[in-house]
């Protein structure tokens, strides 16, 4: 019997392992989900940081893609946000400025932040940024206006099917803690 | 320790009766009885039953008309979302839980569980954490309203009370860790001499599974709410897009528990209906070693499927295919089992007693949810149904009449070894009418409801809905209320009938028939001889 009681101990202590790798296995999924963002495009997500053009990258004037862009607003944030241009006929390959502008609605200081996201899934990591205002967070004083560049090129590997992209911020108010959350989810 | 002293007894323990129950409130609350802590299982699955089956009757009569009649739309979703939560974590699970207990240890001519104390915590997590649960309904902001699936960032907007839901998450997911180590550990060490693995009763087998399915996305699950709850409290952004986190990851981490949690709901009613099926046909189960390598596939699958519940998110091609073919060839163990039991019945000497009318409805009803679920796993075609009345009726048919309905027979099949009398077969069988019809008229016209593009989860709906949305809502008390009649059965059983044989069907396979009826409090103190 004192043996079969061992066997238990062995075998309850190896599932009991088990589980808490599986409730680390949750955590774990975080940075995995990350990391396939970046490499397939998942869920829209564009780099998070300046675009290095390679060199002698050869415009395609023969190929012609709408480029859409929108800007929400979430949450009731006191924001005004809206591009200059709703959309703009590119060729892959070749630099385009925009501007989005923006208006803090509150009597006071508001810092924003603005998140994008590229539909479809499939073209986002051929969206490249050279020059964004949504890499750094946005401070605006009361009332104030402003308009903020972009800069993108569309790279020429862009998937055949692809004629229409769209890019979309929505700018957040950035609070204490999701400014530090922030910092620490681009350091994964 | 109660193994040891088991041990010890041995000799003198072969009077069963000298060593019976404890006397009063003590035998339930400190209890390491297999047979106690299943029947205390059981129970609070019957009672959950009926408080998840109000919550559904009243989300059935505020849709009987268009319009708004008896609760708020911020009620209505509690009730939808406390519904599916009680049914899952607090009715159905437990339920099966409660057939392991009973069922395992006699099955596999073992004294008791392996972990008798731990057993006892396993139950006794249960009702605190569903009094938990139940207990935001009175808070401040009420219980959860977004959806079982409690997706961010709907539910990052809930009330304070969500700390206390997650946390009854939390306690739920731990019992159901709990009693699945115990299960592992019973079947794995506690098996009588010579019963191998694969002559192992198909019940054993597929909890044996489940309970390592179990343990394997349990925790993924409370990972997935404790980051919920420092979202929601601590000001971390895992699912917030300001703080540079991804809601769609929840679905993903939450899915990925998900999906072999539906599994782990209807294996063991594979299980269950592996064991009637051959008793009321007087056949050996067809294609045993078949079943049990469709179950472990069926298992396995599961675990990589989880985004089909996620097409219209939005991912990229290959990922579509991929989610869609791996879904479909899920229906290929499936098939082999409805194939075996069919073979089983297949030129048996049928006879049709309460438990075996259960176990033929669920094969008809199980396979109609089994199909509108290959027609959703086309990532196509889902994104007309996704989120519509077709996929409420999809899932009620596999789990109403699928791991209900193997529940309730299987209670029909061992009352009689439970309790020493059998249950009145006319009333069982009247039983079974009433819900076969009820469940059917609740939710088939679901599909066509679905199917027009009425959206789930809505306290109001367009009028070219109202006609079947009201059949339904008949329906749906139908069912309900027949359910009352199950409680008078079992109650009349336990109190009295016609006396129950150590075998109470016609000669079935089985240790667990070997036993009188009913099963004494000690049962196999002396491993059984097996052939």
């Amino acid at each position: 019997m004192s043996s079969s009681v061992h066997g238990n101990r062995q075998l309850v202590t190896r599932l009991v392992i088990m589980a808490t790798c599986m409730f680390g296995f949750g955590f774990l999924l975080v940075p995995i989900y990350d990391v396939m963002c970046e490499i397939t495009g998942l869920g829209g997500r564009t780099s998070e940081t300046v675009a290095v053009i390679p060199a002698g990258v050869q415009v395609d004037t023969g190929r012609t893609v709408t480029v859409e862009f929108v800007a929400i607003v979430n949450e009731q944030a006191p924001w005004e946000f809206h591009p200059a241009v709703t959309s703009m006929e590119i060729h892959p390959g070749q630099l385009y400025d925009t501007t989005f502008h923006a208006r803090n609605l509150a009597d006071r200081e508001l810092v924003g932040q603005a998140v994008p996201s590229v539909a479809p899934g499939a073209a986002a990591r051929h969206f490249q940024k050279t020059e964004c205002f949504c890499f750094t967070a946005q401070k605006f004083h009361a009332r104030e206006g402003r308009d903020m560049g972009l800069q993108f090129m569309v790279d020429p590997e862009l998937p055949e099917y692809v004629d229409r992209i769209t890019l979309s911020y929505t700018f957040f108010v950035q609070k204490q803690a999701a400014g530090q959350a922030a910092v620490v989810a681009s350091t994964i | 320790m109660t193994t040891i002293t088991q041990g010890h007894d041995a000799a003198h323990d072969h009077a069963h009766d000298s060593h019976g129950p404890a006397r009063g409130l003590s035998r339930w609350l400190f209890t390491t009885n297999h047979k106690d802590i299943g029947t205390l299982y059981l129970l609070f699955a019957l009672v959950m039953l009926f408080v998840g089956g109000g919550m559904a009757l009243v989300v059935r009569a505020e849709l009987f008309q268009p319009g708004l009649q008896f609760v708020n739309p911020e009620f209505f979703n509690q009730m939808t979302t406390m519904h599916a939560l009680i049914m899952v974590f607090g009715m159905i699970m437990p339920a099966f839980v409660g057939f392991a207990n009973w069922m395992i240890p006699m099955m596999i001519g073992a004294p008791d569980m392996a972990l008798p104390r731990l057993n006892n915590w396993s139950f006794w997590i249960l009702p605190f954490a569903g009094t938990i649960l139940l207990s935001t309904l009175f808070m401040d902001g009420g219980g959860p309203a977004a959806g079982w699936t409690l997706y961010p960032p709907l539910v990052l907007q809930s009330g304070n009370s969500l700390a206390f839901a997650i946390f009854a998450v939390h306690l739920l997911g731990m019992s159901s860790i709990l009693g699945a180590i115990n299960v592992i550990v019973t079947i794995m060490n506690m098996r009588a001499p010579g019963m191998t693995l694969l002559k192992m009763p198909m019940f054993v087998w597929t909890w044996l599974i489940t309970a390592y399915l179990l343990l394997l996305v349990m925790p993924v699950l409370a990972g997935a709410v404790t980051m919920l709850l420092t979202d929601r409290f601590f000001g971390t952004s895992f699912f917030q897009a300001a703080g540079g986190g991804d809601p769609v990851l929840f679905q993903h981490i939450f899915w990925f528990f998900g999906h072999p949690e539906v599994y782990i709901i209807i294996l063991p009613s594979f299980g269950i209906i592996s064991q009637i099926i051959p008793a009321f046909s007087r056949k050996p189960l067809f294609g045993y070693s078949s079943m049990v390598y469709a179950t472990a596939g069926i298992a396995f699958l599961s675990c990589i499927v989880w985004a089909h519940h996620m097409f219209t998110v939005g991912m990229p091609l290959a990922g579509q295919m991929f989610f869609m073919m791996s879904t479909m060839l899920i229906a290929i163990p499936t098939a082999v089992k409805i194939f075996n039991w069919t073979a089983t019945m297949w030129r048996g000497s049928l006879t049709f007693e309460t438990p075996m009318l259960f176990a033929i409805a669920f094969l008809f009803l199980f396979s109609i949810g089994g199909f509108s679920g290959v027609m959703m796993a086309m990532a196509p075609l889902d994104f007309q149904y996704h989120d519509t009345y077709f996929i409420v009726a999809h899932f009620h048919y596999v789990l109403v009449p699928g791991a209900l309905f193997a529940a309730i027979g299987g209670a029909y099949f061992w009352l009689p070894k439970w309790t020493g009398h059998m249950y009145d077969e006319t009333l069982g069988k009247i039983h079974f009418w009433l819900s076969a019809v009820g469940v059917n008229l609740t939710f088939f016209p679901q599909h066509f409801l679905g199917l027009a593009g009425m959206p789930r989860r809505i306290p109001d709906y367009a009028t070219q809905f109202a006609d079947w949305n009201a059949v339904s809502s008949i329906g749906a008390f139908l069912f309900g209320f027949s359910q009352l009649m199950f409680v008078y059965v079992v109650v009349k059983c336990i109190r009295g009938g016609k006396q129950a044989t150590a075998q109470v069907w016609d000669n079935p396979e089985g240790l667990e028939w070997t036993v009188p009826s009913p099963a004494p409090y000690h049962t196999f103190d002396q491993p059984p001889p097996i052939k």
